[in-house]
């Protein structure tokens, strides 16, 4: 029986699908048998950064209108083979997303998986709030800056109003994940620390995924960074993340800055 | 950090053209008009369901997209009783 994860935010662009990718495929390189879905209708995107958006058959609105069955529009990850997508429709209308339909399919994933994360759209509309409908846990992206925390703070709102499982009186268990850290920012002041978001929020950390080249190309070249390069921090860190996720007990380190000329030369590999 | 690695650093970007190149030239080919592949999936499926039963757990539809030349895979599983009463 899966657990159903949404990866939401509020704010647009602060690492959503690239979290849902590099979190699916960190599970699924542990050997989960993960789905990740995308309920970005119109705008899809998870497929090109999972590098299958030349494999798109049917999606999300197909499976939940009986054009396909959910087995044939799922696919199935090419270097991991426990990773599925569930794409977005790029063509239909957002309305056509029904929360019969979605919980139909979710019904279904829950049964053949063992964790179902469901990428969000921005914003805190229908589209945002049908990704969380069914969630039992919800990793909140935010970057350490003030209008992404104040969207997280909404969308904490939302988990535990607008939620199956807030409306039966039980709770969608929170994370946030900062992405985007960048040490060197922090160390001169410019950043919200990680203290002060964690304040703020009064949620649990999940990790810290730093500001990293390696993110930009994995996306590229479309692959997630824990499979495109799984030395680099940012992929270390969401490999970490996933084992928080799983109940691990893993130590926070905060990532730091590394200026010394050593780490320019060398320090790239494992940065 | 060794040359290769240089190389393939600098290498990121233009895969990434690429990639887009292929997959905006089909999207915007379909913007406005029925999608190929779907056209394609239903009519195949019409036309072989007019033949013999086939359960849509049955059927496998995979897609390739390349640059010159896509590839469609339908691979269906006909039951040897109903091929057989045909
Ligand atoms: N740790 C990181 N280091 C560097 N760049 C990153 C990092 N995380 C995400 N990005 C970049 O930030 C941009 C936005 O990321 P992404 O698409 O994952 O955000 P999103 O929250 O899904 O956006 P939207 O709200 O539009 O769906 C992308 O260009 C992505 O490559
Ligand atoms: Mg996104």
């Amino acid at each position: 029986m899966a657990k159903v994860v949404v990866v939401t935010s509020g704010k647009g662009g602060v690492g959503k699908t690239t979290s849902t990718a590099s979190l699916g495929a960190a599970l699924a390189q542990a050997g989960k048998k993960v789905a990740v879905i995308d309920f970005d209708v119109g705008l899809r995107n998870l497929d090109l950064v999972l590098g299958a958006e030349r494999r798109v058959v049917f999606d999300l609105i197909n499976v939940t209108q009986g054009v396909a069955k959910l087995s044939q529009a799922l696919i199935r990850d090419k270097r991991v083979d426990t990773l599925f997508l569930l794409p977005a429709s790029q063509t239909r209308d957002k309305d056509a997303l029904t929360e019969e339909g979605v919980a139909n399919v979710i019904a279904e994933l829950r049964e053949k998986f063992d964790y179902v994360i469901c990428d969000s759209p921005a914003g805190i509309e229908r589209g945002a709030q049908l990704a969380m409908r069914f969630a039992d846990e919800a990793v909140i992206v935010t970057n350490p800056e003030v209008s992404s925390v104040r969207d997280a703070d909404r969308i904490i709102g939302l988990l535990d109003s607008r939620t199956l499982r807030a409306e039966r009186g039980e709770s969608v268990n929170k994370y946030i994940l900062v992405t985007r850290y960048d040490a060197a920012r922090a160390a001169r002041g410019e950043m919200l620390t990680i203290d002060d978001v964690l304040d703020i929020l009064s949620t649990p950390l999940l990790g810290i995924i730093p500001e990293s080249e390696g993110v930009l190309r994995s996306s590229n070249v479309g692959s997630p960074v824990t499979l495109n390069e799984p030395n680099n921090a940012a992929a270390r860190a969401y490999f970490e993340a996933a084992r928080r996720l799983q109940g691990e007990d893993v130590p926070m380190v905060l990532p730091v800055d590394r200026r010394g000329l050593f780490d320019r030369l060398f320090g790239r590999r494992a940065a | 950090m060794s040359l290769f690695d240089m190389f393939k650093r600098r290498g990121s970007a233009p895969v990434a053209r690429d990639r887009l190149q292929l997959l905006l030239a089909y999207e915007r080919n379909n913007r406005n008009q029925p999608d190929l592949v779907a056209m394609l999936r239903e009519e195949i499926m019409a036309v072989i369901t007019r033949h013999v039963q086939v359960d849509q757990d049955d059927v496998r539809v995979t897609m390739d997209r390349g640059a010159t030349m896509s590839t469609l895979e339908i691979d269906i599983h006909i039951p040897n009783a109903a091929a057989a009463a045909h």
